[in-house]
């Protein structure tokens, strides 16, 4: 007897084939934080508006808390932990520490995924970055603690 | 969360059947951006999920006409940034950027763009009244928060507004909304989808639960290369509008030849400015003629307690963006 409220998922998460039976209502932040222990996309406001459980979905940032971890079956997921390559951070953590763009750290996670997912979506468009652009497109991850500054910077030198 | 079953639907016609024969109980899932949370506040509570992404209708295609059929299942932000958007339908790559964050206009779909429900508070909080979630219970906003809500069309049950910044870009372009339903394939004006919520706020669209939006289509619309949305919101970004407006004017000889204008966010359904752009046709594209067409559009409003500045707001913007666009 087949459970119609569970299914059987195959993800790709950091390059790793992760083969799941998941509960129809659990959504792809409960999975990597709750079953897989990556625990750096994190739970903030859990209804889409706050960014801090950012990831990337198939190379596009995405809102993990309102992403249903069963439509997802097949896709390649890209969170925090897999940005380093080894002792070799990503050129965006490795920005945010210089430019000190995080007090608590609590949106970090999220806030380096989105940045990503971003610069890609710029770059795909030949957009140019100025400081205001980097702030509207970022506006879907919120700093708690006003880091904002020194995250744009951060990104800024990046996009450079 | 309720407890739902799930299937990713392969077949158009077999999804559209499964919910038919659900008896309201399955419903359509897109990118889940509105109804994720929707559900997961108690407001949505199906028993089954059809999810139509995978569907084949996600493609950009350019009409024999010199349009756009848009599929359904193509996501806001690939919209967005179509070359052919950006270069004949500017007003609508705007809107499309106005609305949400990066993040959620990677996820949310056109269709499901279309049918996302209204941010009233009261509809989002199981605990209070409202006739859309639970038709006969009343509706609080009436006299309480209703900073936000409408000002035009509204009902005695129902002061919601629309949420969507990219309908308002498609009612003034006039698209056209192509269904795959019970009944079979059709097809609606945009500005003809949504109601005015009337006795039965309940109602958003005048769908059926088992209609399926599979495309979108733009008419082609030469005088859309000069059109621009704009949206007054409290904060710069990531808010809903307090009010928008999308506008596609052409100038001949210091006159409005042609003119396509719509509001958002004062209404329960995106709002085609007809009679302002009946008004301003063949008038001089000035400002004083602009706001006497803005008057006209808007004299029927009724605005609430706490929304009358909507009303002067609407007025002012329209008068911007027209004056804007005239200028270049």
């Amino acid at each position: 007897m087949v459970d119609p409220q569970r299914a059987a998922i195959t993800l790709a998460i950091n390059g790793a084939e992760q083969h799941l039976e998941v509960d129809t209502r659990a959504t792809l932040l409960d999975v990597l934080r709750e079953r897989l222990d990556l625990i750096g996309a994190k739970k903030g406001c859990d209804h889409g508006q706050c960014g801090s459980c950012t990831v990337l979905i198939d190379g596009r940032r995405a809102k993990s808390c309102l992403a249903l971890a069963v439509a997802l079956d097949g896709s390649s997921i890209t969170t925090v932990e897999g940005l380093a390559d080894g002792d070799e951070l990503h050129p965006l953590q490795a920005a945010f520490i210089d430019h000190d763009a995080f007090q608590c750290g609590y949106c970090t996670p999220g806030q380096i995924c989105s940045a990503i997912g971003m610069l890609e979506e710029a770059r795909a468009e030949g957009a140019e970055l100025t400081p205001e652009a980097i702030r509207e497109r970022m506006s879907g991850n919120i700093c708690r603690c006003g880091a904002y500054p020194n995250i744009v910077a951060a990104i800024a030198e990046v996009a450079e | 969360m309720k407890p739902f079953a799930y299937e990713r639907a392969d077949e158009t016609a077999r999804a559209v059947s499964t919910v038919a024969g659900s008896h309201g109980h399955a419903t359509f899932l897109g990118g889940g951006t509105n109804l994720v949370d929707l559900m997961k506040l108690g407001v949505a509570t199906p028993e089954r999920l059809v999810d139509v992404t995978r569907l084949p209708h996600a493609e950009i295609t350019e009409t024999k006409y010199g349009g756009l059929l848009i599929g359904a299942a193509v996501r806001n932000s690939d919209l967005a940034v179509h070359p052919l958007v950006r270069e004949r339908y500017p007003v609508l790559s705007e809107a499309i950027l106005a609305g949400a964050s990066g993040q959620i206009r990677n996820m949310a779909t056109i269709g499901g763009n279309l049918l996302q429900r209204t941010r009233c508070p009261y509809f989002q909080d199981v605990s209070k009244a409202c006739n859309k979630r639970a038709p006969g219970s009343g509706c609080p906003a009436r006299h309480g928060e209703h900073r936000e809500l409408a000002i035009i069309g509204h009902s005695e049950h129902c002061v919601a507004t629309h949420p969507s910044d990219m309908a308002v870009a498609l009612a003034a372009l006039g698209a056209e909304v192509h269904v795959h339903g019970g009944q079979g394939l059709w097809s609606i004006p945009l500005t003809d989808l949504h109601r005015l919520p009337g006795e039965m706020p309940q109602r958003d669209t005048i769908l059926a639960p088992e209609d399926l939006i599979t495309h979108v289509e733009l008419p082609p619309l030469p005088l859309a290369r000069n059109s621009r949305y704009r949206k007054v919101r409290d904060r710069a970004s990531f808010a809903f509008a307090l009010v928008s407006l999308a506008a596609a004017v052409e100038v001949d000889g210091g006159n409005v030849a042609d003119c396509r204008i719509a509001f958002g966010g004062i209404a329960h359904k995106p709002w085609r400015a007809r009679k302002a752009e009946e008004t301003l046709r063949g008038r001089p594209a000035t400002p004083d003629a602009f706001g006497a067409a803005a008057d006209a559009e808007l004299a029927d409003a009724r605005p609430l307690r706490d929304n009358g500045f909507k009303l002067l707001l609407a007025r002012n913007l329209f008068v911007r963006v027209l004056t804007d666009l005239v200028d270049g």
